[in-house]
């Protein structure tokens, strides 16, 4: 199993009352709230502890995309992946995801992570997604093009990345001359692609199709559906006429570690209840615009999942719904070794920073996950094949 | 009647002259006491748009353009030498996106809360960021109105359409928002008489949005209506048809 860490970078010195008087942390959450001041200092306080994975041996660290909120401080993950790309000995740099659709020019994407490919001499991987629906709303974009704009947008970056140029690309969307990028990525004949996901039957259809055997990632969800996700991503698999191997699974979720399980609990709790109870944060008209999901799966999400979203979570909810891994070292071991056993996954992408969580716990909880809980799992979801790579 | 292989539903009503009223973001597929009024004075013809009430959503729909176009067969295919063109809100902006690129059915051209342009400085309401309850409230003048609306529960048919027709408004209208920004440099060419409806109160497109079209448009009239919101047809329901026969002529017919 390979471990990723994965940083959301939330700006975490924000007014803890800022929801009594706004309704979102996203869109139109007023940008008087950041201190410039106090988030360089984050950013860089976030980067060290990126850095800090990889000397502890992770096998990788992850950045995403998020505008306009104090979720997240990453509009441009490719800076960020910049700037680590000259620090990082070993550990691989996801970028999981850039939001396809919502740039006009979606070769600056295939610019950048050629660059970042290069720069790293192969230590990266793609991710592409079509970006949460509070996107749609800060771009512009229109929802309705979404999923027309993703696949458009993925078909020009990877023929971008993988045929010769310069060729004409000419589709619904975007039109071009000359494809003709420069540099070409370094891996060849591109970089492995992850698609993080939430579970749409679509989305698995088009990853585990034979032509692209995306790694397929779910993110921020009850276990149980992890496992039911997981479980179409196979099944697709065999429907195309294969086995999915480990390394095409993977399965992100914010994760604590400390001493004990009762450790673990306490001192997570209020930081783990900012994130989802407050960083989260967005009425539903924020998260899905119209027409950024169909009109049948828009009236499922309604009646099932946001439903159950508006309680306050509390840490045990989350602990027992399996949306937060967190308790001792030997706990969060004896878990992810069931689930990798039932599930099938090779890949994970802890969250070990989340909501308020300071930098003495999570240089705490990155040094425990590393020495204590990577090592007795490490050897699951390995295959011979994977084997022979390394 | 289906006109480029798409199906769409037609409420009919009264006889005199012809007057096609394209509905707005909202929808038309119930009969309204407005349509009742318009029935006594003309032959009224209430399409759903493509994409709208119990219409089809074709394939081809990807702009307000393809709407044009559509209405265009539309006007040709109903065998009305011409007609009075109402539009309220985004129909409004169709009804424009219309005229300019052909009038030859048009008699005349009424623009209720027209959406269609962008007047610098005067921000529009949000009606993607506001919840439900707040979009129904800042689409009237008088909450009780809005109040009356909330307190009725819709039949499934009517909360799916509802759906259906927000979904497609967004694929027309969310970016440029409600607006054609090629649209203001055409409306010269529209030489129909012109007559413009707003409400004082509106607080999805202000009056000044009014006030700029009647500036756009060469010899169009604006009237303003106090204590009115988004939907004169509904919130002013006399003063509308008032204004609307006045101006076609028919008031005294």
């Amino acid at each position: 199993m390979k471990f990723h860490f994965f940083h959301l970078m939330p700006y975490q010195d924000i007014d803890p009352d800022f929801l009594e008087t706004n309704k979102s942390s996203w869109i139109n959450l007023p940008n008087t709230y950041y201190d410039p001041k106090k988030g360089a200092k984050l950013y860089h306080r976030y980067l060290d502890e990126l850095e800090l994975a990889d000397e502890l041996g992770f096998d990788g660290v992850c950045v995403n995309e998020h505008h306009q909120t104090a979720y997240g401080m990453m509009p441009s993950p490719n800076v960020l992946a910049g700037a680590l790309s000259r620090r990082l000995k070993k550990a691989t740099i996801g970028v999981i995801g850039r939001a396809l659709p919502i740039v006009e020019n979606p070769l600056v994407i295939a610019e950048e992570f050629a660059m970042i490919d290069n720069l790293m001499e192969g230590r990266f991987i793609a991710g592409f997604v079509r970006g949460i629906g509070c996107e749609y709303h800060a771009s512009m974009t229109n929802p309705g093009f979404s999923h027309e704009r993703f696949r458009e947008a993925h078909d020009l970056i990877v023929r971008a990345w993988s045929e010769p140029g310069p060729f004409e690309f000419y589709g619904k969307h975007y039109h071009f001359q000359y494809v003709n990028l420069w540099p070409r990525p370094y891996q060849s004949p591109r970089p492995p692609i992850w698609i993080p996901s939430q579970g749409s039957t679509e989305t698995v259809e088009f990853a585990a199709h034979p032509d692209r055997k995306y790694t397929y990632i779910i993110t921020f969800s009850p276990i149980a559906s992890v496992k039911k996700n997981l479980k179409a991503y196979r099944d697709q698999c065999e429907v195309y006429g294969y086995e999915c191997p480990p390394d095409q699974l993977g399965w992100a979720m914010p994760a604590y570690v400390a001493e004990t399980d009762e450790i673990a609990r306490k001192e997570a709790a209020p930081h783990i209840e900012s994130l989802f109870n407050k960083f989260i944060m967005s009425p539903v008209q924020y998260k899905l615009p119209p027409g950024y999901s169909s009109l049948n799966s828009y009236k499922g999400v309604m009646a099932g999942k946001y439903k159950v979203r508006e309680n306050y979570l509390t840490c045990d909810a989350l602990i027992e719904n399996g949306m937060f891994l967190c308790g001792s070292a030997a706990t969060v071991a004896e878990k992810l070794e069931e689930y990798q056993k039932e599930m099938g996954f090779g890949n994970i992408a802890p969250m070990l920073q989340f909501g308020t969580l300071p930098a003495d716990l999570t240089e705490k909880n990155l040094r425990i996950f590393a020495s204590e809980v990577i090592p007795k799992v490490r050897h699951l979801g390995v295959t011979e094949e994977t084997v022979a790579a390394q | 009647m289906t006109i480029a292989g798409c199906e769409i539903e037609l409420l009919r009503g009264g006889s005199g002259p012809a007057l096609v009223f394209l509905h707005g973001a909202g929808g038309a597929h119930n009969w309204m006491p407005y349509m009742d009024l318009l029935a006594e004075h003309y032959s009224l013809y209430v399409p759903s748009h493509p994409g709208w009430g119990r219409s089809d959503t074709p394939d081809w729909l990807d702009g307000i353009g393809d709407l044009a176009y559509f209405y265009l067969d539309f006007l040709e295919a109903i065998g009305e030498d011409e007609v009075d063109l109402v539009g309220n809100s985004f129909g409004g902006w169709l009804a424009l996106e219309i005229a300019v690129r052909s009038a030859a059915r048009i008699k005349s051209l009424i623009l209720v809360s027209a959406a269609g342009i962008h007047v610098a400085g005067v921000p529009k309401g949000d009606i993607f960021l506001w919840d439900d309850d707040e979009r129904v409230y800042n689409t009237f003048y008088d909450p009780k109105l809005a109040e009356a609306r909330l307190a009725k529960q819709p039949s499934e048919e009517d909360a799916d359409i509802a759906l259906k027709n927000h979904f497609s408004t967004a694929k027309m209208a969310w970016h440029p928002r409600f607006y054609n920004p090629e649209l203001q440099k055409w409306l010269h060419r529209i030489a129909v008489p012109t007559f413009i409806l707003w409400g004082d109160s509106d607080k999805i497109f202000p009056p000044a949005y009014g006030e700029a079209m009647q500036k756009l448009i060469p010899g169009s009239t604006l009237t303003i209506l106090p204590e009115c919101g988004h939907l004169p047809q509904q919130e002013k329901l006399d003063d509308f048809i008032a204004a609307v026969t006045a101006h076609t002529n028919n008031g005294a017919a």
